[in-house]
């Protein structure tokens, strides 16, 4: 079954998905976000789920209740604001779960 | 290490050797399982990173597109140009078993033929730093999904190494030495009696031979 692709973030760093044929869902109140993902989730018609990185940090436990499943993958993307990280510190975070400690990329 | 709570008897100790076996099979093929799925999650997540690099930079560049085009359109005129798309992406998920993680296989599809056939607005009206903005993020569409699919499969991989990682040790930290414990005492319990039965029936021969023949009186 095709599935589609949502993209969750502030109106100025989403707009352009939009274009390219994505799903936008802007969310300028980070209050609101975690509600707003669980209703998309949990529609489970998205496969996979982008969200701006500051949005990504706020949802961690609703993220949880995805993390074993194969869809939808939830995956932080950088916003206008800028890079703050979250997604090289979420590789870092697997390698430390599988490995035991960061030894690729600390 | 404590040795399991048993009955010393020869039948527990064939169960237990069994046991033992199966435990130390079991240890050795997740041993190979984790090694295994350590090599390729390593493999993943090295690509994942470099993937992800190269995306952030791109977005990066996107975005300061998509800032450029706001500088030079209204808001307005902006937002009303990219607000009916005319492309929509569908993925396809299948799951592809890798040392039983399942992991997803995303597969992309477009309502219009021509993936390039992405602009939702006339050109008259609208600054090139948008269709700049543009076609730079549709460029990056595949390696978008490529990212997520990737990312997916690197979480659900961590989950499954740490889990086999738990099963190794425990196997071979707990199980097995207890195992084994368990099998060297009730051996030597087994063995204990024995001897104990046989000075039994030492004795007891002794004395019988003593009533019969009256050893003792003769040599002492």
């Amino acid at each position: 079954m095709a599935k589609g692709i949502a993209v969750i973030g502030d109106s100025e760093s989403i707009k352009g998905f939009g274009a390219i044929g994505l799903d936008i869902f802007p969310c300028d109140d980070v209050e609101n976000v975690a509600q707003l993902f669980r209703k998309i989730a949990d529609g489970d018609n998205y496969a996979i789920i982008y969200l701006t990185e500051e949005l990504f940090a706020q949802i961690e436990k609703e993220r949880k209740r995805y993390e074993d499943r194969i869809t939808p993958a939830v995956i932080p993307i950088i916003g206008v604001k800028g890079n703050n990280g979250i997604g090289s510190k979420r590789l870092s975070a697997f390698v430390e779960q599988a490995v035991g400690s960061d030894i690729l990329f600390s | 290490m404590a040795i399991m709570n048993v009955n010393p008897t020869r039948m527990q100790l064939t169960k237990l050797k069994k046991q033992l076996a199966t435990a130390v099979r079991g240890h050795k093929m997740l041993k190979d399982k984790r090694d295994e799925l350590m090599r390729r999650f390593i493999d993943l997540v090295q690509e994942n990173k470099k993937l992800r690099d190269k995306v952030e930079k791109e977005l990066a560049q996107c975005n300061s597109h998509f800032v450029n085009a706001s500088a030079v359109m209204s808001k307005e005129a902006l937002d009303a140009s990219l607000m009916s798309p005319k492309q929509q992406v569908g993925v396809n998920v299948s799951s592809k078993n890798v040392m039983s993680v399942d992991i997803p296989q995303i597969t992309t599809s477009t309502r219009t033929s021509d993936s390039g056939d992405i602009f939702p607005y006339g050109f008259a009206f609208t600054s090139f730093e948008l269709d700049d903005a543009v076609m730079s993020l549709n460029e990056l569409l595949p390696d978008l999904i490529r990212l997520a699919e990737i990312e997916k499969s690197c979480e659900l991989m961590s989950a499954e190494i740490e889990k086999t990682r738990r099963r190794v040790n425990s196997l071979e930290h707990v199980m097995i030495p207890r195992y084994q414990e368990t099998i060297k005492y009730i051996s030597m319990k087994l063995e204990e009696n024995d001897r104990s039965s046989r000075t039994r029936l030492m004795k007891v021969k002794d004395m019988l031979l003593d009533k019969e023949h009256n050893y003792s009186g003769k040599y002492s």
